[in-house]
């Protein structure tokens, strides 16, 4: 492990991986990246990797835009061997209250004119994307069909490669254990393989940001947060795009299994990857209202992730004017994943006092003080 | 342990469709552990779970990296462990 590191990322998941990446592209090679287990096993690895542009906040809808034309070229943008899967097979998002169509309609003006081609669209033609979906209760949908999936480890996995190659140094297995700040300053990190010398360290933790922050004597509104989720055997196609509601979230992978999850708003707060035998029952339940077919699928795999929470749902990105060199990409709740390839341009543009692609002004810490929450209202 | 070059197309992995060279190859690569080498490839993420070829893949590990069976980092268990359709879980759930 090197001695020394013009920045120093802790996190080796979607997060730190592209930004390693991307300072790399742009010239700044002396990275080294700390991970304490291997890479992508945070909830990076954990994750359903649904990629959506579907926002109801102009700032995730640009950053997730962004995320998604860059994944419809990473292949070739990473020189990649393998490939990412990327599937747009769309969202379709049920909607069941008249609040709810009143609020979605709004989100559909606000992506229209930012570019996002999604739509408002009635029952029936709902069933037309999806012939097995059940329409009781069903209001109305929205349908984007740039939305999808795509492949998490092949993701992470082509930026950790590409990082690489341009010269970032990648370690494994090394976890950090303290942060040593002077007179304001970042100017050392502590692992259990050794110390390195450095100016800047980008915060990219996930749920774990928090204890990071910690360390540098910052503290972050973060709360982690367990969320389950199950895959089924593979079977034949049956469905195109992601099926997403308040109630739940089911997608078919290309490989033929599908993938769903629901959020319970009884979970406590607190890192916590177990499974729990309850959550398989509710979801069946669940999916089974939705799409009926699935009830003679088997389920063949039960796991949980964490979520990072911020107090309004939308991430910290930026850096803290008390601690100079302390930078923070943290507390993406449930989708980032998909804003992970923007979230890496931004946090190298802005670690190297370049102007960002997008402004990430409004994503500070500082928010919560001033009273500026952003509260994204499409959240699942 | 499978040592011989000349099953280096042997399968793996049946639910997922992997061959040994496949395997080895993605040791040679830097994947070193059940999970990197099950997240990169799917190998034990089929319908069986890995019963049938996580004990080959982890003899492979122990080959390559001079490491004992038993040192080497299991990969996490994923309840359940029966196949249960998901139309018997919901009636459960409905009590
Ligand atoms: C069940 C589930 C489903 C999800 N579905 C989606 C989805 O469909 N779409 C989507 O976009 N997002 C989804 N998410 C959210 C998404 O997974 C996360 O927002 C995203 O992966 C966060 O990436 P990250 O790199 O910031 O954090 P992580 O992937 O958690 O990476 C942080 C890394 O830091 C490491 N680390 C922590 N402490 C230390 C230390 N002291 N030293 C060294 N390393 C350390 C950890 O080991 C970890 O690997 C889901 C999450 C879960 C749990
Ligand atoms: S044989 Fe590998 S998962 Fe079944």
């Amino acid at each position: 492990m090197k001695k020394s590191g013009e920045v120093v990322i802790i996190g080796g998941g979607i997060s730190g991986l592209s930004t390693a990446y991307n300072l790399a592209r742009l010239g700044c090679k002396d990275v080294v990246l700390l991970e304490k287990e291997s890479l992508y096993s945070g909830a990076t690895g954990r994750c359903g990797a649904g990629v959506r542009q579907q926002f109801g906040l102009e700032i995730n809808c640009r950053l997730a835009k962004g995320a998604c034309e860059i994944l419809e070229n990473l292949n070739e943008l990473l020189d990649y061997e393998r490939d990412i899967e990327l599937k747009q097979g769309g969202y379709l998002w049920l909607l069941t209250t008249d609040e709810e169509v009143k609020l979605y309609k709004k989100n559909v003006q606000l992506q229209n004119n930012l570019g996002i081609e999604s739509r408002l669209i009635t029952v029936e033609e709902a069933l037309e994307i999806v012939p097995y979906l059940n329409p009781e209760g069903i209001k109305a949908c929205t349908f984007h069909q740039k939305d999808g999936h795509v492949n998490p480890f092949q993701v992470s996995q082509a930026y950790a490669e590409a990082a690489k190659r341009l010269g970032v140094e990648i370690n494994t297995f090394t976890e950090v254990t303290d942060i040593k700040v002077k007179n304001n300053h970042i100017v050392e990190v502590i692992t259990d393989k050794g110390k390195i010398a450095t100016n800047k360290v980008l915060n990219a933790a996930g749920a774990f940001a928090k204890h990071i922050g910690e360390m540098a004597g910052v503290k972050l509104p973060l709360k982690p947060e367990r969320h389950q989720i199950l895959a089924t055997e593979p079977v034949e196609p049956l469905l195109g795009p992601m099926v997403i509601s308040t109630d739940l979230a089911c997608l078919q992978e290309p490989q033929g299994s599908f993938i769903m999850s629901y959020s319970d708003p009884d979970e406590p707060e607190g890192v916590n990857i177990s499974s729990s035998w309850r959550f398989m029952e509710e979801m069946a339940k669940r999916v089974c209202t939705v799409l009926p077919i699935l009830s003679n699928i088997k389920v063949v795999r039960q796991w949980a992730g964490n979520y990072t929470m911020t107090p309004d749902a939308a991430p910290i990105l930026g850096s803290l004017p008390g601690v100079e060199g302390f930078y923070f990409a943290a507390g993406f709740s449930g989708h980032g994943f998909m804003l992970g390839p923007m979230t890496g341009v931004l946090m190298a543009e802005h670690i190297l006092g370049k102007e960002t692609t997008i402004s990430i002004d409004k994503l500070d810490i500082g928010r919560f003080e001033r009273g500026e929450l952003m509260r994204e209202p499409a959240v699942s | 342990m499978i040592s011989n070059k000349d099953h280096e197309n042997t399968i793996v992995c049946r639910c997922e469709d992997i061959t040994l060279k496949e395997i080895r190859d993605l040791i040679k690569e830097g994947f070193k552990t059940v999970d990197e080498i099950k997240r990169i490839s799917r190998c034990g993420m089929g319908p069986c779970q890995g019963r049938t070829c996580r004990q080959i893949v982890m003899g492979e590990i122990a080959r390559t990296t001079g490491k004992d069976v038993s040192e080497l980092r299991l990969s996490t268990f994923r309840a359940p462990t029966k196949n249960i359709k998901i139309g018997i879980l919901a009636e459960a759930a409905e009590g």
